[in-house]
């Protein structure tokens, strides 16, 4: 995991509910290869590219990054694909916590596995709180995700059996710490 | 203590006499399958996490099936597809299916099973959402990202979760002008697009007995668009004659207790279905064709995993024949087997590809995805612009065949043909 300490932190992306992979990364983009590294960036600047043309832009035009390192969103966030082309254009474009009501299986099985993002969920429909560009602060070892502007907390629920996998940066880590395989992965 | 056909297979594959649904375990993989699209990052991950030098767990496990890509100019694809090659001839594997040789098949969910790679009590691991669709075949079959792929490349096993199972019992028989595409739409408008999240959806009943391997495809196929981690319809004699026809690899079925313990049961009298499509943006967007007669469409699309197959042309061709259609409509077989069957199979002695012909449709496409996905702009079928379609196709997102400001209604063959020769969106029981 990218994730720095124990807090993240900056403005959120909102959106609603179903967000399908072909929003996150039309197939078009798919002929990138994510583990060559110019393309990983590539992904990345091309992160939510089918939203509608209504929806404020998500990546900052003419970059590979978004300003906002926090998405939050409704119910059954990633449906669709099983392209992991969605969680790292994401990740490439620093996104590092989604907090959505509930997620489609493979976005959230590949979030895991790669390590890309901290796939979080709220009881709370929390893409009705926040706006886009709202600044909120998520407290990993708290489980909560904070609206700094109304200083309201929400809690976020416990991430149960996957927790130990996210902890070990994902699935390889997981298998090295306990054993599964051997060998210390790649050298980066 | 009695089990699913679900938690039978997953035991079976995890060396457990009994596992339960939430139970995480680690499986044992029959078959790993990739394609253009997810295959390059699969070996990425492989080889970074394996090192260069690394040989795949089993080489007659892994099955790759190029399908996505194939007909295009885009540098980026063809160089996925060498990228596939390579490996493929470093690892010395059998089962490939290598773009512009005798040997290409087209769509992965239609060529695997063809090829005789699906076989009953199995457990497949797919770098492909649709790869549900396998379930109907009796095997566990889900879809999975990179990440996990290259695992499974490198170990021949996957830690997985046991799904609950969410069971759909349909009574009796379906009208006339009713097909798979019309159960399982309508299944999804009930349940909607996550109503069978992390579940197993098990199809059973009078009406699924009486269809065809290839209608049961088409229902197993869209489970994911109701969100579900597999698809499965217990073998029976069709299954098992159509299995063996295809392989020589020996295989033990499995079947479910019938006392077993589901999450949930939805009973339906199949007699009540109606041809019907799912309208912009979800699958899950169910409407009868006959309510939705004044929407007028530009294009139609017969093709995909979904309604590829050549009993899928087969029906479309049923209503073409004899009329002739107002909006251009593509014809774009799932595998070069299909296309091959479109010429040898014949209605009133003419072949399908004639019929096609004479209906006025686009000449038969080569077997690929095609614009099933949108992909590359050369892409055939693709939308460019604000074009309304009708599609045997599973996923009607927000530019899924292209262009954002396309809709598309999903459909069956029939209604697909039917709203091609209307030009809006008709009932094909006004054609039978
Ligand atoms: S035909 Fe469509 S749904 Fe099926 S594998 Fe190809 S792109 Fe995916």
């Amino acid at each position: 995991m990218k994730l720095q300490g124990n807090r993240i932190r900056g403005p959120v992306y909102v959106l609603g509910d179903n967000i399908d992979t072909d929003l996150i990364i039309p197939a078009h983009f798919l002929n990138l290869v994510p583990t060559i590294p110019d393309e990983y960036r590539k992904l990345g600047s091309h992160a939510m590219a089918g939203l509608p043309d209504s929806y404020p832009p998500f990546v900052t035009p003419g970059t590979d990054q978004a300003p906002y390192p926090i998405m939050i969103a409704g119910s059954n966030f990633g449906c669709g694909s099983s392209r992991e082309h969605a969680p790292i254009a994401l990740g490439a474009a620093g996104v590092q916590a989604v907090v959505a009501q509930t997620y489609a299986r493979i976005f959230f099985r590949n979030a895991v596995a790669t390590g890309e993002l901290y796939p979080l969920e709220s009881a709370d429909r929390l893409c009705d709180v926040f706006k886009t560009g709202d600044e909120a602060e998520i407290d990993m070892a708290a489980s909560t995700v904070r609206h700094r502007g109304t200083g309201i907390v929400y809690r976020l629920r416990d991430l149960g059996a996957v927790k130990p996998v996210i902890e070990a940066g994902g699935l390889f880590g997981y298998a090295r710490s306990t054993g599964m395989i051997g060998g210390k992965g790649p050298a980066a | 203590m009695s089990a699913t056909i679900t938690e039978k297979i997953l035991g079976k594959a995890a060396g457990r006499s009994k596992v339960d649904p939430g139970d995480n375990i680690w499986v044992e993989v029959d078959v790993l399958l990739t394609h253009d699209v997810c295959g390059p990052g699969t070996i990425g991950v492989f080889q970074r996490e394996f090192g260069a030098k690394a040989r795949v767990w089993n080489r007659e496990k892994v099955v790759i099936i190029p399908d996505h890509y194939i007909y295009t100019k885009d540098e980026k694809a063809h160089r996925n597809v060498d990228t596939l090659r390579t490996f493929v001839r470093e690892q010395g594997l059998p089962h490939f299916y290598d773009p512009g040789t005798p040997r290409y098949k087209g769509v992965c969910h239609v060529a695997l099973p063809e090829e005789g790679h699906v076989r009953p009590g199995e457990v497949i691991f797919g770098t492909d959402s649709h790869t549900c669709t396998h379930g109907a075949l009796g095997a566990f079959a889900t879809g999975i990202g990179n990440t996990d792929a290259g695992f499974i490349m490198g170990t021949g096993k996957l830690l997985i979760k046991v799904p609950e199972t969410r069971r759909f019992v349909l009574n009796k028989t379906l009208p006339k002008g009713v097909s798979a595409k019309d159960v399982i739409l309508r299944i999804i408008g009930d349940i909607g697009v996550d109503g069978a999240t992390y579940q197993a959806m098990e199809f059973t009943g009078d009406a699924i007995a009486a269809m065809d391997v290839e209608e049961r495809m088409t229902i197993c196929n869209m489970a994911i668009e109701a969100g579900g981690k597999s698809g499965i319809i217990a073998p029976d004699d069709k299954t098992l004659a159509w299995v063996k026809a295809r392989t020589k690899q020996p295989f033990v079925p499995v079947t479910g207790d019938p006392d077993a313990a589901v999450t949930a049961s939805h009973t339906y009298d199949a007699s009540t279905f109606e041809p019907c499509v799912a309208c912009p943006h979800l699958p899950s967007n169910y409407a009868t064709a006959r309510s939705k007669r004044d929407i007028r469409i530009d294009r139609a699309y017969i093709g995909s995993c979904t309604g590829g197959k050549l009993g899928d042309f087969m029906m479309a061709a049923r209503i073409l024949k004899g009329h002739t259609v107002k909006v251009p409509t593509f014809i774009v077989p799932a595998t070069a087997q299909v296309a091959e069957g479109l010429l040898r199979e014949t209605i009133d002695g003419r072949n399908l590809v004639e019929i096609f012909a004479e209906a006025g449709c686009e000449d038969v496409a080569p077997a690929s995805c095609a614009a099933c996905l949108g992909g590359p702009v050369d892409t055939i079928g693709r939308t460019s612009g604000k074009e309304v379609v009708v599609s045997t196709t599973n996923r009607n997102f927000i530019g899924r065949m292209g262009s954002k400001d396309a809709p598309i209604y999903l459909a069956s063959p029939m209604t697909a043909a039917a709203s091609a020769i209307a030009g809006h969106i008709a009932d094909p029981r006004d054609y039978l």
